[in-house]
């Protein structure tokens, strides 16, 4: 697969590829062909026509294909390999809205339960699935492959191994977001959340993903510079973690190969350790490490000022990876998991406020010279408040796994609140800047078609993110309480649906705030298709190269 | 300090395998203690394996996305208890291949539901569920009334779960279509031979339509068996402090 060495591997990597692929459509027609379920025929059905396709467009870039492709270098420079992240940077953009487009869907039938039309493809059961998916790994993965492919290759002075490597990981990666995007409308779940998809999509998310550590370990070992920057560690860290997650987690054994239908290999207490193991750190790696990644290298980058301190980083990038993977019990306080277990979680947890403090410290501070550009950059603007939300979200974090405090605040709106301002604040906010920087970058600009209308995004995403997080405390905590409060007698003073009742306001407010990020996120679509269509040329070929002086 | 960092920065493996080491610790004290310490899971009666029509109920269950509202995890609270019932139990998921403790409670949690509601009720609620309750939120499955219930994965399902460590006997493996079918109605010869192998177990026409076995059959067996197979009257929790 990946080879690191020359122009001579590259036909056995086509021809590597080619062969796996063809092998892959034949077998996925075959089961097609014998499938138990319709959905499942249906998906092997996908699964054949686009590895097909891949198999088609390798043989076609072949034949096409008049002189030796990938030069490592061009005019004493890295010849960077752009064409797989521009189609990931698009790729986030369009799951992104996707994504948030379903989340207001599914805040709005919280609300207007009417529309759910109660048809099976509608309803919030296999909707709200299909938002989480698609906002943290479709759109979430996407930021992170664009990001991590453009970061690595910069940061090392190098092109990326392979010519089919990279676009087999864009592509397999997207096409899993398909397969599993279309299995939760059509009911295929593992019913695990964050890790619903099926034990063949799993399969193949497996494939891609060592693929993609291949890559970029790659990368890594064609570097120039004799340091890897922060900005890899975190990276990597993410890449190889959630691959130990990814297979801790999804131990399944299919009912038979003919059907989507697979049993876990844990039970009861077990898996729920396990999960929630996997799915805070789906939160600590994915959605932490891998975002921090992309601060380490944009912000300083859009900054122009190294890293605040070379010595945090290493302390930040250690303590945090290390902690973040005992903080999962804290989502089992009180259950049927044992007593020592949670406690270890909820100790953890707390501790694990100072590393993301550091790394926040880290962040901001990396302004220290620059802040007037706070004024003047909304791009900046943007990419500090995300910073600014990671502060906040990791203080609530560990507040909230307090077994005391999580004993009002789990089951109810508080935890979705604090997800949220994590996940719009922190990770929606960080990708929008990114993407922002990346767009003129990769297309060669010289900057973007309007700053005006990042400053419509940056305020329009922060009210809807303020809106949707005070409408979840609200009605988090009121909810907390009613369920807990008793009258007079010693009787329970609420029944569940009276608690339920005084929601909706509340879900009101928090689909409006969900309404106005979405609107945020179609001027920001409008904003990049015009800036790669009509912005202004860059006049140097390498644009915005080679001003990294950070933390090495 | 950077000197003794330095090693970590220039060598992807020892990076690589630095990184290993430090996320591998947490995960390995946390989780495996949980299948050897038999403190973990209590000794109860009367906890059996599914039938196999309130597995594919279950799988119902999880297909519709049930879990994204509904807990099935009932927290040692006074309020919870007098809300839902005794709190639950490690044992009482032991069977469930996955837990579907949830961790969201937009309608309440469900771990006790069984024998709350009769059929009816919760037939007519999973068909309108503001017909019953006029200010629920929930949707609406007025398609598991009309679905008919797909049995032709169920005996492989029965066999997988065996496989991972649900103790059923050959003859509930070879008997699960049969067993399935008979659960759903009262007339099937095969009735009481259910009740033998799965002790607890309701033999009804659950979605009250005679003449079809549907999906919202398999769900309500299933809804009506949560939470009743461990008899609390008998049940000595100071025997199990942990």
């Amino acid at each position: 697969m990946a080879r690191p060495i020359a122009a001579k591997s590259f036909t056995l990597e086509e021809g590597g590829f080619a062969l796996f692929l063809a092998l892959l459509a034949v077998g996925c027609l075959f089961i097609a062909a014998k499938a138990w379920e319709p959905a499942y025929a249906f998906h092997m059905g996908v699964g054949a026509i686009m590895a097909a396709a891949g198999c088609i467009l390798i043989l076609k870039a072949y034949i096409d294909r008049t002189e030796m492709p990938s030069q490592l270098t061009a005019d004493g420079k890295p010849n960077y390999n752009y064409g797989p992240i521009k189609f990931a940077s698009i790729a986030a953009m369009f799951w992104g809205i996707a994504g948030f487009i379903v989340g207001l869907t599914v805040a709005s039938q919280l609300a207007w339960p009417v529309l759910n039309f109660d048809f099976p493809l509608t309803n919030f059961g296999r909707l709200r699935p299909l938002h989480t998916s698609a906002v943290i790994f479709a759109f979430g993965g996407n930021v992170l492959l664009a990001t991590s492919f453009y970061v690595v290759q910069r940061t090392s002075q190098a092109r990326m191994p392979g010519i089919i490597t990279p676009w087999f990981i864009v592509l397999g990666y997207n096409a899993f977001i398909v397969i599993a995007g279309t299995g939760y409308l059509l009911g295929i779940t593992q019913g695990k959340e964050y890790a619903e998809p099926e034990w063949y999509a799993d399969l193949w998310l497996t494939i891609v993903w060592v693929t993609y550590l291949l890559a970029f370990l790659g990368t890594l070992w064609k570097r120039k510079e004799p340091h890897i920057y922060v900005a890899n560690w975190f990276y990597l860290a993410f890449i190889v973690t959630i691959a130990m997650l990814h297979l801790g987690n999804n131990m399944s054994v299919p009912v038979s190969i003919f059907s989507s239908k697979s049993i876990q290999v844990f039970s009861g207490v077990q898996d729920a350790m396990v999960q929630w193991w996997y799915g805070h750190n789906a939160v600590g790696f994915f959605l932490t490490a891998g975002f921090l990644a992309i601060m380490y290298y944009f912000v300083p980058k859009r900054a122009e000022r190294p890293v605040y301190s070379y010595r945090l980083s290493i302390v930040h990038f250690w303590s945090l990876i290390f902690l973040y993977i005992w903080a999962g019990p804290h989502h089992l306080h009180y259950t049927a998991l044992p007593d020592w277990a949670s406690t270890l979680g909820m100790v953890m947890s707390i501790v694990l406020w100072m590393p993301s403090w550091g790394g926040m410290i880290n962040g901001l501070m990396t302004l220290s010279g620059a802040w007037d550009k706070l004024r003047t950059d909304p791009v900046i603007r943007m990419l500090v408040v995300s910073v600014a939300f990671y502060g906040m979200s990791t203080f609530e974090g560990p507040l909230m796994s307090i077994r005391a405090v999580n004993g009002l605040s789990h089951y109810t709106d508080w935890t979705v609140g604090h997800v949220h301002s994590g996940a719009l604040g922190w990770v929606g906010f960080v990708s929008f800047g990114a993407l922002y920087c990346l767009f003129p970058w990769l297309w060669n600009k010289k900057g973007l078609y309007s700053l005006k209308l990042v400053n419509w995004h940056f305020w329009l995403g922060t009210i809807g993110i303020v809106l949707y997080i005070c409408a979840m405390w609200v009605s988090g905590i009121m909810q907390g309480l009613m369920w807990r409060a008793y009258d007079k007698l010693g009787f329970l003073e609420y029944s569940f649906i009276e608690t339920v009742e005084q929601m909706h306001p509340f879900y009101v407010i928090r689909a409006l705030g969900g309404g106005l990020f979405v609107l945020g996120s179609l001027i920001m679509a409008y904003n990049l298709y015009m800036t790669v269509r009509h912005g202004e040329q860059e006049d140097t070929v390498l644009a915005g190269a080679s001003r990294m002086a950070a933390a090495e | 300090m950077a000197n003794k960092h330095d090693i970590f920065e220039r060598h992807s493996w020892v990076l690589l395998i630095g990184i290993l080491v430090m996320v591998a610790i947490g995960g390995l004290v946390e989780i495996v203690p949980l299948f050897y310490l038999k403190s973990t899971i209590e000794k109860v009666e009367g906890m059996r394996p599914y039938s196999p029509l309130e597995l594919a109920g279950r799988n119902i269950y999880v297909r519709e996305g049930c879990y994204n509202c509904h807990s099935q995890m009932i927290r040692p609270m006074r309020d919870e208890i007098e809300r839902y019932g005794h709190y639950s139990l490690a044992a009482e998921s032991m069977y469930d291949h996955p837990f579907q403790w949830a961790s969201k409670r937009t309608g309440p949690d469900l771990a006790r539901v069984g024998g709350k509601y009769s059929d009816d009720w919760q037939r007519d609620h999973l068909i309108n569920p503001r017909a019953v309750v006029p200010t629920s939120i929930m949707p609406g499955y007025p398609f598991l009334a009309k679905n008919e219930l797909d049995t032709n994965a169920i005996k492989a399902v029965v066999s997988t779960n065996r496989l991972v460590g649900v103790p059923y006997t050959d003859e509930q493996v070879e008997k699960a279509v049969a067993d399935l079918k008979a659960q759903a109605n009262p007339d099937d010869p095969g009735a009481a031979e259910v009740l033998k192998r799965y002790p607890k177990a309701v033999v009804r026409d659950f979605d009250g339509n005679a003449g079809k076995l549907t999906e919202m059959d398999a769900l309500v067996a299933y809804l009506q068996v949560l939470g009743t197979l461990v008899d609390f009257k008998v049940y000595d929790d100071k025997a199990n402090l942990r």
